[in-house]
């Protein structure tokens, strides 16, 4: 291996180890981290890597095949069954008339239609990673807004596949030489179109059938051998050689990858598949997103920020609109629907790879692509802000109000309870808090659903429950406890922390999704930590219990007593946890945990307590030697009298 | 036939020998009203409104259980405290119960003779079961003296199903009033009421 090949796997390598932990400190995400150490080892700053960058992003390419083989398996037919109208409505909509509006903008500036238009679709693509990411880390997901986003989401993936094959139509330019090998090596180049088309077809059935009936008994003897990396090859073989088939006959290798993927979606090893392939993406795509931040013109940034700053502006604007028309079509309300355009108003990662696919097959010039590339890194880059400026700003203005709207003669008393989060599980506590007649004051992230807990009349703030003022104005300084009951542990553990901090008179009552959830809570010092589903699944086991002919009250103890060894286990295991940590990844943990739980559970005492109690045997035996007993347990006289 | 109320508590069921075989025995009685307290409230919630009217229903209630630390296990208490209501039970306007009978069947491990004065325990079962006796009366009810199977704890099988057939016998005689209850309310307990067959 040349010594060149190795300082430059330790550029890039370096670049992004250094970069992208600092971006996702900043809340930039890995993507932008990726395109910073692509600028700042690029020709711009550094200039450690130049023209041979080019080459780095043809094989770094194959990273965007492999993702498009990922998305194929990840689409789940009855999930796409569901959510059948928001996808294809809302999100095939949003495609289209993104596409046009921009496309026309496009136009007026002076490019001709085809451009116009492929710059249209490339720019209606959102950023999946950013934009998934922020609102499961805002506890967004379970709202409106969650669901409508994710469906758009999930048609821009899939609409990746049809634009891929679309852009090519739209050539004017010639194509140039570097993007020379997709015509070169097409054997089917000559041939007539009839029999290209039939070539075509029978390349898709031959993936069909190599995903349906060929793959699963390979799979099979090579999961029998028990070698995981050549399971790993098997898989990574298989996306080669469908990338290669479908390159042959002239279609897109991604677009191949995609059809292996769904084939192969319902296959018993879809989740090894999945997890086998993903770290061969992740540093792929990495590099490919270096090799685009690398490939970033900064002079001609430069040279016109103005009009960069117009187009960052425009493209923004004109997705939002767009987004905000699409929203109130379909029922949003305000507050949802802003947050939904805003959330989506960026273009995403796939608008590089498009972007580089079309200026290989001569469909924009390489100028316009270099602008387009930097102006779609810098509106990645505003998403974070584009939610502050939601929240902060136009939120508070236009949604739902974040205090309850007052009475004239609504006198504000001081609820002992606050209650951070009412969905299902919050909606339970809260409830019979209410039944019983204890004041609880809610605070909760869905608009919504505060709209409508207003509406009957409860005291609702809406909000991040995790913000210093917004505790304050519900009430946080008079309140005696807190339930915090949301759905994200993250938002959970972030408001365990403002409460510890500003307000430590409030006792702290807090879900946890799962056992790691509750030694987190654990090592922040919070006492009342309740595991969502222990308590259903021990009422089923006694139910179950009974319905085999096991006394009622037997079993109840048994649940009861196992309960509470269980919640010592807990504690046990949690002052070790640390050691294990540094050891064994998340899942080797668990399975370690479960059984030194379930060996605990048949060795320890708390059996032997469940049989404790009214007529021992002990005492039957004692009686029957013909000693005289204690009057223990009742029953009892001088046996032997 | 009057229908007999039997309030059955037995709090580990699966660790008894005698009143498991008194509870099929119940089973197999077309006369009787089995209450299963435990196996119905395992969680001592006690249902009010059906206990009441259980009580109204019928003219007997039998309170069947181990003799534990001289008394009844738990859940009996915890029905008379929430069941026995002020003004519907007792008390001036209390007069729901008025007329009806209660009696305590009782399983006692140690034996017979070992509850009398002057003896291990001190008292007899009777006195020991005064606080029923003073709670039906408080609830204007007549208290029958206890049906007792005592020595459990060193009864073999045949004994047991002996001393669980006389039970049967003697429910079948109050149920289709045999007994002149003026006549048996003051005895000692009524169990010597019915022969034993055989030595034991």
């Amino acid at each position: 291996m040349s010594r060149t090949v190795l300082i430059q796997a330790i550029i890039y390598l370096a670049s992004g180890v250094l970069f992208v932990p600092l971006a996702k400190r900043l809340g930039l995400g890995s993507v932008l981290g990726y395109l910073l150490a692509g600028v700042a080892i690029g020709p711009a700053v550094l200039g450690l890597v130049g023209a041979e960058g080019q080459d780095i992003m043809h094989f770094a390419e194959f990273g965007v095949v492999i993702m498009l083989f990922l998305i194929g398996l990840e689409l789940e037919p009855e999930l796409l069954w569901k959510l059948r109208i928001p996808i294809l409505g809302l999100g095939g909509l949003q495609v289209l008339l993104t596409a046009l509006l921009i496309g026309g903008l496009g136009i007026l500036a002076g490019l001709a239609w085809q451009p116009a238009l492929a710059l249209g679709m490339i720019l209606s693509m959102s950023s999946t990673a950013i934009v998934l990411q922020t609102m499961n880390e805002k506890g967004l997901m379970q709202t409106s807004t969650g669901q409508s986003t994710f469906s758009v989401l999930l048609f821009q993936d899939i609409a990746v596949i049809p634009i891929l094959a679309l852009l090519p139509l739209l050539a004017t330019f010639p194509v140039s030489t570097i993007a020379g090998d997709h015509g070169h090596d097409s054997l089917v180049g000559g041939l007539p179109g009839w029999l290209r088309m039939l070539v075509v077809l029978a390349a898709v059935l031959a993936v069909v059938f190599l995903g349906r009936v060929v793959m699963r008994p390979v799979f099979q003897i090579i999961a029998r051998t028990g070698l995981r990396e050549v399971f790993i090859a098997t898989a990574l073989l298989l996306v080669v050689g469908v990338a290669l088939l479908m390159e042959t006959v002239g279609l897109s290798p991604a677009l191949g990858s995609f059809v292996a993927g769904v084939v192969l979606a319902n296959s018993e090893y879809k989740h090894e598949l999945e997890s086998d392939i993903d770290p061969f993406k992740g540093l792929l795509l990495g590099l490919f997103f270096i090799s685009v931040g690398a490939s970033i013109n900064f002079d001609l940034i430069l040279s016109n920020p103005g009009l960069i700053a117009a187009i960052v502006g425009g493209m923004m604007l004109a997705k939002a609109t767009i987004l905000a028309i699409l929203g109130k079509r379909f029922k949003l309300s305000t507050d949802q629907n802003l947050t939904f355009a805003l959330a989506l108003c960026q273009v995403g990662e796939f608008a590089f790879v498009l972007l580089s696919f079309a200026l290989q097959n001569g469909i924009l010039p390489a100028e316009l692509v270099s602008l387009m590339t930097a102006a779609v890194a810098i509106s990645m880059a505003l998403t974070p802000l584009a939610f502050l400026l939601n929240e902060k700003v136009l939120l508070p203005r236009i949604g739902t109000k974040e205090t309850p709207r007052k009475q004239a003669d609504h006198i504000d008393e001081h609820h002992p309870v606050i209650i951070a989060g009412f969905g299902r599980f919050g909606n339970i506590v809260g409830r019979f808090l209410r039944a019983n007649k204890i004041g609880t004051t809610v605070l909760d992230f869905d608009s919504d659903r505060v709209d409508v807990l207003r509406k009957i009349g409860l005291k609702v703030y809406y909000g991040d429950a995790s913000r210093y003022d917004l505790l304050r104005s519900a009430g946080a300084e008079h309140a005696k406890l807190i339930i915090i009951a949301l759905g994200s542990p993250e938002k959970s553990k972030a408001l365990v922390e403002t409460v510890q901090k500003h307000f430590p008179h409030l006792k702290i009552l807090v879900r946890a999704y799962d056992r790691d959830d509750a030694y987190d809570f654990m090592e922040s010092g919070v006492e009342h930590i309740y595991r969502e589903t222990i308590d259903t699944s021990l009422r089923l086991g006694v139910d179950a219990m009974k319905l085999l002919g096991m006394r009622a009250y037997h079993s109840q103890r048994a649940a009861r007593l196992f309960l509470k060894h269980d919640d010592k286990a807990l504690t046990e295991l949690a002052a070790v946890r640390h050691d294990r940590k540094q050891y064994f990844s998340t899942a080797r943990r668990r399975i370690q945990e479960l059984e030194q739980l379930i060996g605990s559970d048949e060795a320890n005492r708390w059996l032997k307590e469940v049989d404790e109690g009214w007529d021992p045997d002990s005492l039957r035996e004692e009686a029957n030697r013909g000693m005289f007993i204690r009057p223990e347990n009742g029953t009892t006289g001088p046996v032997n009298a | 036939m009057t229908r007999l109320l039997i309030q059955f508590a037995h709090p580990a069921l699966e660790k008894s020998r005698v009143n498991r075989l008194i509870l099929s025995m119940l089973k197999t009685l077309d006369f009787v009203t089995i209450n299963d307290l435990y196996e119905n409230y395992p969680d001592f919630d006690i249902d009010i409104d059906r206990e009441q009217q259980l009580l109204l229903d019928h003219e007997y209630v039998i309170l069947q259980h181990p003799f534990y630390w001289y008394s009844s296990p738990a859940i009996i208490k915890q029905w008379e405290d929430l069941v026995l209501e002020h003004g519907w039970a007792y008390g001036r306007e209390g007069v729901a119960l008025t007329g009806k009978k209660m009696m305590n069947a009782v399983t006692v491990g140690g034996r017979h003779e070992a509850y009398r004065e002057g003896s291990f325990n001190r008292f007899t079962i009777r006195q020991f079961l005064a606080p029923f006796d003073q709670t039906a009366n408080l609830c204007k009810m007549t208290y029958l003296p206890p049906f007792i199977i005592s020595g459990t704890h060193r009864l073999t099988d045949e004994m047991i199903r002996h001393h669980v057939s006389r039970y049967q016998q003697f429910l079948e005689m109050l149920a289709s009033g045999q007994f002149d209850i003026n006549a048996v309310k003051n005895l000692e307990n009524l169990n010597d009421l019915i022969p034993l067959n055989q030595p034991l």
